[in-house]
């Protein structure tokens, strides 16, 4: 099962290192991680998702992280309601015969052209996971050339209503 | 003298880097260093030089950080090493890794290369943050003057807290080098906002184990580790002869409880007790004090205390429903916990017809071997004599194999932290460095190292040592010319294909011994055994014994890996 989980640690040289070598000694598979400054000096966020296999191992994951020295506070953010944004810049190749095509798809997504060239435009979208993979696929038959993401970053709402479901796309 | 000269000559006196670290070693009132020196420490031992701290000159890295282990498992005391950068660090992992399954309070003090070269591959220069990251349990590299006196401060809490474990501080030669101008030491508080320990029981918790355990009729108490490291064996004692609970030990929990104590099962898990594997077995209240249900312990987990709630008290809550389904988790450390338990005045077990069963399973199924003349001495024997000649009191140190289950079998502990042995890592070479530092903790105790022949030709040079402190360490080679452990392993799963664990050669240890002016013997028969053991135990010089023992001895019962712990083989009469 796919969890999301943030963590805040003292921002100090190795602590990504610390964080990414216990996952990797414990087996655990990160799909994405994405480390940044808060409001407070001298400490990191880090968000990441991570597959475990059940909820014994995603209690040992939480556990683990909670020992090292530099993790304040660990959380599992994937049952509450919750805030999250992932960047994604992709290069797709538009030559002028698609070009409207593709921007008529393009925009209910709210991309935006970031970078244009004769053959190339390089889209950045933003969303949740599933909205960006449903970019992707759309844009994928016009051809692909490069893509890069920054994986996931996200919050807690403040107002926690036990089941709202999120919305997949937008 | 004119006030800023005063100062200055104020400041001069705070020093080096290196001398904040010798400095800071004597406010944490550590008593010797164990050590190795080098290039990139150079600044350090000059500043040893002018400040002196009981320094161990190991003749490796390796032997280093065993004695430190040896000395901290056996005084409580967080053990210091200091080596050189590059190799002298990378010598140590062993030992670090060691230390970190073992939970042993370290503080590994690591010379670097110069700031100005780190990353450059410059002359002895390795990584030993990135290496010893995932087996310490926090690291630090010094990158500021400033931080020094607190990042010292910090490693020694953190080593010596919660769950102890070692801690490395790596210093970069410019900083041991650099002068250190502040004069606010004493200013700079520890600072670890992620890391704080619980050690005081939940109420709730206690009252929930509480329950369990009077309602129970067949509870058992699994006692481990943090027994010791709590310094909690009078209260486990008195819990246990209170509320009538049998108690089994891990391997390194042996101690916690007298050995000969009316309610102790013997040791459980692969080379465990029929008793104590069986009480594990049928028990339907297992309450696990202090140890981590490692592998060796458990066997197959789907066959584990299948018919028992578990209740389990650790100060490490990562080790908590880690391998076992825990119905009562109790973070703590084990003494408050069995304070706590201790104060709750619970409705007591009815237990007699337990004891009763388990005290039938001891006599009909006990530890076995058959003793032959012929065959020369068994290895088993050979402990009960030591354990005979020093009465159950002496500090035991071993490798890892045969002679370290046959000492955990036949060695029975009279008292807590006299057991000294590698059990997590499994380190071959560990146990004679560790008599070392087991014997410089406790300069009046009897240490006697049991070491297999091939382990200790892994740090044997640690002799030299010996040479020079003249301790009076009393190693016993348990010789069988073979790597027993693999050999037996290889009996059994590998129809006796014994691929390179037959030993061809080996040195003349007696002559070795005498090499390093300690004095050497040879012992094949139980006649020879007994006299030479009772005259060396009773010698205040160093011994070596060469012990010749049968080789193709096994370590019984067994419990095969993947197997369950009611699959003993080797068991008398099963």
């Amino acid at each position: 099962m796919k969890r999301i989980i943030t963590t805040t640690v003292i921002n100090q040289s190795g602590v990504l290192n610390r964080v990414t070598g216990l996952l990797m000694k414990r087996q655990f598979n990160i799909e994405s991680i994405s480390v940044g400054h808060t409001e407070q000096p001298g400490m990191s966020k880090m968000t990441f998702v991570v597959n475990v296999e059940d909820k014994e191992k995603l209690e040992q994951l939480l556990k683990q992280l909670q020992k090292q020295i530099d993790v304040i506070k660990v959380n599992d953010i994937t049952d509450k309601a919750v805030v999250m944004r992932e960047l994604a810049l992709i290069k797709v190749v538009t030559p002028p015969s698609v070009r409207n095509e593709i921007y008529s798809i393009v925009e209910p997504f709210r991309a935006t052209v970031v970078d244009m060239s004769k053959n190339v435009t390089t889209f950045q979208v933003t969303g949740d996971p599933e909205k960006i993979e449903a970019f992707i696929d759309l844009v994928k038959p016009y051809g692909i050339k490069e893509l890069t993401r920054t994986g996931v970053s996200a919050f807690v709402r403040e107002t926690q209503k036990p089941y709202t479901a999120q919305l997949s796309i937008l | 003298m004119n006030a800023s000269l005063t100062e200055a000559t104020d400041l001069k006196l705070k020093g080096s880097g290196a001398d904040i670290l010798i400095q800071s070693l004597k406010q944490q009132g550590v008593e010797m260093v164990f050590g190795y020196p080098g290039g990139a420490v150079l600044p350090i031992y000059d500043a040893l030089h002018r400040n002196p701290i009981k320094h161990i000159l190991a003749r490796h890295e390796q032997g280093a950080i065993h004695a430190a282990e040896g000395y901290a498992r056996v005084s409580g005391k967080t053990g210091v090493v200091i080596a050189t950068s590059g190799p002298g660090a990378t010598n140590l992992v062993t030992g670090i890794a060691d230390a970190m399954l073992d939970s042993l309070p370290l503080v590994i003090f690591t010379g670097q290369v110069a700031t100005t070269v780190i990353g450059t591959d410059a002359f002895q220069e390795a990584d030993i943050l990135g290496i010893t990251q995932p087996i310490t349990k926090h690291n630090y590299q010094v990158k500021n003057i400033e931080d020094f006196p607190r990042i010292i401060k910090e490693a020694f809490h953190i080593a010596s807290t919660g769950r102890p474990g070692p801690v490395v501080v790596d210093i970069p030669k410019d900083i041991s080098n650099e002068l250190f101008l502040n004069n606010s030491m004493e200013d700079e508080e520890i600072n670890l906002p992620g890391y704080q320990p619980t050690t005081k029981p939940n109420y709730l918790q206690i009252q929930k184990a509480v329950k369990a355990l009077s309602n129970a009729k067949k509870p058992l108490i699994l006692a481990g580790a943090g027994v010791l490291t709590a310094k909690a064996s009078t209260e486990l004692k008195e819990f246990v002869e209170r509320y009538q609970i049998p108690v089994t030990n891990t391997l390194l929990g042996l101690g916690s409880i007298a050995g000969n104590h009316n309610l102790f099962l013997g040791m459980a898990g692969m080379h465990g007790t029929y008793t104590a594997n069986t009480a594990i077995c049928e028990c339907d209240v297992l309450m696990n004090i202090g140890a981590r249900f490692d592998d060796r312990l458990t066997g197959n987990l789907a066959h584990f205390a299948p018919n028992a709630k578990v209740i389990h008290i650790d100060i490490d809550p990562a080790e908590i429903g880690k391998n076992v389904p825990t119905a009562i988790p109790i973070v703590a450390d084990a003494k408050e916990a069995l304070l706590e338990l201790l104060k709750q005045n619970f409705e007591k077990p009815d237990t007699v017809e337990w004891l009763k069963t388990l005290s039938e399973n001891s006599m009909n199924f006990p530890l076995q071997y058959k003793a032959d003349k012929l065959r020369g001495i068994l290895p088993q024997q050979a402990i009960e004599l030591i354990h005979r000649l020093t009465k159950g009191d002496a500090v035991v140190t071993t490798d890892v194999g045969q002679h370290q289950m046959w000492a955990a079998q036949y060695y029975s502990f009279n008292h807590p932290n006299n057991w000294v042995t590698s059990g997590g890592l499994g380190t071959m070479g560990f146990g004679f460095p560790a008599a070392i530092g087991a014997q410089l903790a406790k300069p009046d105790a009897k240490v006697i190292s049991i070491v297999g022949d091939a382990g200790f030709q892994m740090t044997m040079q640690e002799l030299s040592l010996l040479q020079e402190l003249r301790l009076p360490v009393k190693i016993v080679i348990i010789n069988n010319r073979c790597l027993g452990m693999v050999r037996q392993w290889q009996e059994t799963f590998y129809e006796e294909r014994y691929s390179q664990s037959l030993i061809p050669v080996q040195p003349d240890f007696v002559k070795l011994a005498e090499a390093y002016d300690i004095q050497g013997y040879k012992v094949e028969t139980m006649e020879e055994a007994e006299e030479v053991f009772a005259k060396a135990f009773n010698s205040n010089e160093p011994v070596l014994i060469d012990c010749r023992v049968t080789q193709l001895e096994n370590v019984y019962p067994m419990v095969s890996p993947g197997t369950g712990l009611h699959e003993m083989i080797g068991v008398k009469g099963v």
